[in-house]
């Protein structure tokens, strides 16, 4: 609980963000706020087909044009990029690899960048830029049927254990089920931006980022440049949830730049980011269980296709969920990808799981309706000891601690189990609940903490603030281990000349930047000597945790959580109204709770968001989105959040050297089953395809006695 | 984004002569979709003339008894004025189901009622659309449609009005009132938007250059019992997937007077007059309800992804017509 006693220290305390004020204030500048003398501003011009060539970018008229300074194109001048190398994250998207070729794989590829003297000289520009094609037919038919149309040579995502067929075949409840989940989009607050410029030699991109080491070098891998040439600043961001890594507006930026030795500014719009920086694939999955009488598993398969572009394989890894949530005898996950002609799908806030614990949290809660089983009550019988494939021993898995307190809070105890039987005037009542579950990782850092002669402390770590408040949380952890205050710690973060550090993504950030912080001002207090003076320029100790990483024992490290929901449906319109929503977590050690909470409440919001209104439509003729915009996509407005509560029970491992997990996803994951069961609860009907919305309801009808 | 000229003016006969004949000129008034528009390419004006310091801005009493709208009342003010709320509180309630409290201060009567539809082909200017491109085609007929019109559409465009207030004045017989270079005219609200046909850009029979000055509502006792229900894919700010302006005189347990009108299904603001004949002097049950909404949406002719929305819509009418009636009871 909350209420737990815990060390005194920051870590733990209330804290408003350090930079909030300025934030509220306008006087934190964001990417695109950020003035530079003699800035032109680069528009880019996307594709209208989905599959072809460019035959000619008539670039003519358009330079004639008032304030157009370039039009960079494949046939252009563009500078020459290379996409062919391993990153961070493995290989890049190809898509940032603009104006190298004349092949267009999707509604949306970037054929030019038009640059002027305003923004609005260079939209108009853009506008009247007349592309032609050679057009080609498209395939954007994304279906389940399609799993046969894996590539070539495709090694599916598989793992696997037991004899499915023989364990279904000897289960005396089984349940078969198929479920969809839609293109979602980010759509982040801030639209992607960067700003290039050079000077004396070297390449700076003012921009907004997860990671500014990260986009550094992958732009010094792409143009061919020293990794110390290239400098990236993202000091503000607004959000980014898995899509602001490399994209195209860096490198268009980095290329107008270099042509134009000038600084450059290249801002997406909305309607551009639909197709330019990563979606969550679609998904069409199947989830079959075997059970005894009493409940225990015997087989549990989940089988999941995603899309991908035809220039890079992203795949939705929705059927992992299970592989740490559940044992069975047999156990069989496996995802596939086909490749369309569409853009190229990313990591999108909790990839794979959100999508994935829609499916499998939906069916354990129908397996238990077919155990006559309360779901709470399934999930426990089959709590595994350890890792149903790895054998390893859980770090924390506090799962059951989760329901319990939440099944208390909510008052879980008193539902009736039965289905289509709460009315309130037009609108029919249902709970429902959900596990959640997230891996809890940690990548390589490296910090540095400056003891000053003023006796305060700087932090300099390339970490990124993309909202979540990990500068103030990484504020409480080093004036923990400086054994100081927040006020005399000063943390700089977002700029890759600080070193090499981990992303803000897949709830990575936080554990790898404090273990970093921790590992560099535990040395900086072995480096400070009882009453030493401190010379002006300070004393600097540094860190990089990739050894003591690499020593970390073997274990299955995961966050977890119980979600609940109660919903109203009106079964004559098919509306759904989430009337209030808890979740319960176990994630370590919480660093701060404001920010904390609003983490997982935001996280929450999403997860109601996907499951009631989240969905971008592609249209089949023309292979583009339509309504590609925020009055087309719709997500939860704040009439649709109701009392959202979260909370935690803190239960660190005690062998983990920082006992600090991340928390980005984890709200998100569950939540979407969490009110599908609540919808079939009110009304006594599954539904199996997100987003549930009024027309899906409206038509499914209502299993209730009395509507 | 193209450069325009920019003009405001402070008089009706000057906003009529400067706008003049020019296709390319438009009026502005809360610029809330116009502006949009303008930023997507959907419309290209060489000129505004802004028309929001006119003075149009009155809600007045007219001697019959009715109320007379001026153009540029903000759509916030329309729903809070007392005797719209008292007289037709269907439409404050509609107006109120619309959009954000920013937005409703900005818009006005008249830019509602011209608002363009919100159809995604159409908002996209890479994609064909009979209703921005004539003769490029319709791809919503085969594309996506779970939104398009169930009634009054046909094979060139199946787009639907997006305007909630627009639903509270079809119900209420308003007449909409213009000036030209000729003078004032007006139309009444059923002959203000033109059938879709084979000319689904061509939507009002405003004459060309006409400068809508206000909107009149004529007296109505039963208006004044009256409700607008809105459904749509989220709590607030989203435009309707269905919506109801219904209002009903009931004595007796039998219909005296009523009202009733659609919005989301059509073209225009869709007035159920088939609906409002089964039910006149019928029986205030149920049963009547359904049979008058079925006698509506008889001429429905949904496409695959929106047939829901017959359904939808004839429960909404038994629901309020229902729920109008339990008030009388009370």
């Amino acid at each position: 609980m909350t209420t737990a006693t815990r060390p005194k220290g920051s870590v733990g305390a209330a804290t408003t963000r350090v930079e909030g004020r300025d934030k509220v204030t306008g006087a934190a500048r964001y990417a695109a706020d950020i003035p530079f003398t003699e800035l032109a501003h680069g528009w880019l011009v996307l594709s209208t087909i989905a599959r072809g060539r460019i035959s000619s970018v008539e670039t003519g008229p358009v330079l004639e044009m008032p304030g157009v300074l370039a039009v960079l194109h494949h046939g252009s001048e563009a500078p020459r990029v290379s996409t062919d190398y391993a990153g961070l994250l493995g290989k890049p998207d190809p898509t940032a690899g603009v104006f190298q070729h004349d092949r267009v794989p999707h509604v949306g590829w970037p054929v030019a960048l038009v640059v002027a003297e305003t923004s609005e000289q260079a939209k108009e520009a853009a506008e009247a830029l007349v592309v032609t094609y050679e057009e080609e037919p498209h395939d954007v038919a994304f279906s389940a049927a399609r799993v046969d149309d894996e590539a070539e040579g495709a090694a599916p995502d598989t793992v696997e254990k037991g004899d499915l067929a023989a364990e279904l075949a000897a289960s005396a409840v089984v349940l078969d089920a198929e479920y969809t989940t839609p293109e979602e989009h980010h759509s982040m607050m801030e639209p992607h931006a960067a700003t290039a410029h050079w000077d004396g030699g070297r390449l700076t991109v003012v921009d907004s980022n997860q990671g500014s080491t990260w986009v550094a070098s992958e732009l010094a891998e792409m143009f061919s440049l020293d990794q110390d040439s290239v400098r990236v600043i993202s000091e503000h961001v607004g959000g980014g949830f898995g899509s602001k890594g490399v994209r195209v507006h860096q490198v268009a930026a980095v290329m107008a730049a270099t042509v134009l030795q000038r600084p450059v500014r290249v801002v997406l719009t909305r309607r551009q980011m639909f197709s330019l920086t990563g979606y969550r694939s679609p998904t069409a999955q199947r989830v079959r269980l075997g059970a005894d009488a009493d409940g225990r598993l015997r087989a549990l398969a989940h089988s999941s296709l995603s899309l991908t572009s035809q220039v890079h394989e992203f795949v939705e890894s929705s059927a992992g969920f299970g592989r740490t949530m559940y044992d069975a005898d047999a156990h069989h996950t496996v995802n596939h990808v086909i490749p369309l002609d569409v853009p190229s799908p990313t990591w999108m806030r909790a990839p794979g799981q959100a999508p994935g614990s829609f499916a499998l949290e939906s069916a354990i809660d129908e397996l238990a309706e077919k155990c006559g089983l309360d779901p709470i009550e399934l999930r426990a019988r089959n709590e595994p000891e350890t890792g149903p494939f790895s054998g390893l021993p859980f770090a924390a898995r506090n799962l059951l601690g989760c329901f319990s307190e939440g099944a208390r809070r909510f008052g879980w105890a008193d539902r009736d189990p039965r289905p289509g039987v709460r009315r309130d005037g037009r609108w029919l009542l249902g709970t429902g609940t959900a596990s959640s579950s997230y891996h809890a990782g940690v990548g390589p850092s490296t910090a540095a903490v400056t003891a000053e002669a003023d006796g305060t402390f700087t932090v300099r770590i390339t970490a990124a603030d993309i909202g979540t408040g990990a500068r103030t949380a990484l504020t409480l952890i080093a004036a923990d281990a400086l054994e100081t205050t927040p006020d005399r710690v000063r943390v700089r973060i977002g700029d890759s000349d600080f070193g090499q550090a981990f992303i803000a993504g897949g709830s990575l950030g936080t554990r790898s930047w404090a273990w970093a912080i921790m590992a560099a001002a535990t040395e900086l207090r072995e480096l400070l000597l009882p009453g030493a003076v401190i010379p002006p320029e300070g004393v600097t100790a540094r860190s990089d945790t990739a050894a003591a990483i690499a020593t970390l024992p073997p274990k299955e490290r995961h966050t977890y959580g119980a979600q609940f929901a109660e919903v109203a449906v009106d079964p004559g319109t098919g509306e759904v109204r989430v009337r209030r929503m808890l979740g319960i977590f176990s994630a370590g050690r919480i660093v701060n709770p404001l920010t904390a909470r609003n983490q997982f409440v935001g996280g929450m919001v999403w997860g109601l968001s996907m499951a009631l209104h989240e969905e971008a439509i592609r249209d089949q003729a023309s292979g583009g989105h339509v309504g590609a915009d925020m009055a087309g996509y719709h997500i939860a407005g704040n009439a649709d959040i109701p009392l959202i509560e979260a909370d935690w029970i803190e239960d660190a491992d005690p062998d983990d050297p920082v006992g600090i997990n991340g928390i980005g996803e984890i709200g998100i994951v569950g939540t979407a089953a969490a009110i599908a069961n609540a919808v079939w609860h009110a009304t006594g009907v599954r539904h199996r395809d997100l987003p549930i919305r009024p027309d899906r309801v409206l038509r499914a009808g209502t299993g209730a006695v009395d509507a | 984004m193209k450069e325009f000229g920019y003009q405001r003016v402070h008089d009706v006969p000057g906003a009529v002569a400067l706008l003049g004949a020019d296709p390319d000129a438009r009026f502005l008034g809360g610029g809330t979709n116009l502006v949009d528009l303008m930023k997507t390419g959907v419309e290209r004006p060489a000129r505004l003339v802004d028309v929001r310091e006119l003075p149009l801005d009155d809600i007045e009493s007219t001697p019959d008894g009715g109320l007379r709208i001026g153009a540029t009342v903000t759509n916030s003010d329309l729903a809070a004025h007392p005797e719209v709320r008292r007289s037709y509180p269907a439409l404050s309630q509609a107006v109120l189901a619309g959009a954000s409290g920013q937005l409703r201060n900005m818009a006005t009567v008249g830019g509602n009622l011209l608002q363009r539809t919100r159809c995604g082909y159409f908002a996209d200017v890479t994609k064909p659309c009979n209703k921005r491109a004539p003769g490029s085609g319709c791809p919503a007929i085969e594309g996506e449609h779970h939104n398009h019109a169930i009634l009054g559409a046909g094979d060139h465009c199946v787009a639907v009005h997006p305007s909630d207030m627009g639903v509270g004045l079809a119900a209420f017989d308003a007449v909409v009132h213009y000036e030209t270079a000729d003078g004032p005219g007006e139309l009444p609200f059923s002959e203000f938007y033109l059938p879709v046909g084979d000319t689904p850009h061509l939507e009002t029979a405003l004459p060309a250059g006409a400068l809508i000055t206000g909107v009149s509502l004529p007296p109505a006792q039963v208006a004044a019992h009256s409700r607008y229900r809105k459904v749509r894919e989220r709590a607030s700010y989203a435009f309707a997937i269905g919506s109801v302006a219904a209002a009903l005189d009931v004595s007796d347990g039998v219909v005296r007077e009523v009202r009733l009108a659609f919005g989301a299904v059509a073209s225009r603001p869709w007035r159920a007059r088939r609906a409002e004949e089964v039910l006149t002097g019928a029986p205030a049950d149920a049963e009547t309800f359904a049979a008058a909404a079925d006698a509506e949406l008889a001429a429905a002719r949904p496409l695959p992804h929106n047939a829901y929305k017959v359904d939808l819509m004839r429960n909404l009418v038994v629901a309020e017509l229902t729920r109008l009636t339990e008030e009388v009871a009370r």
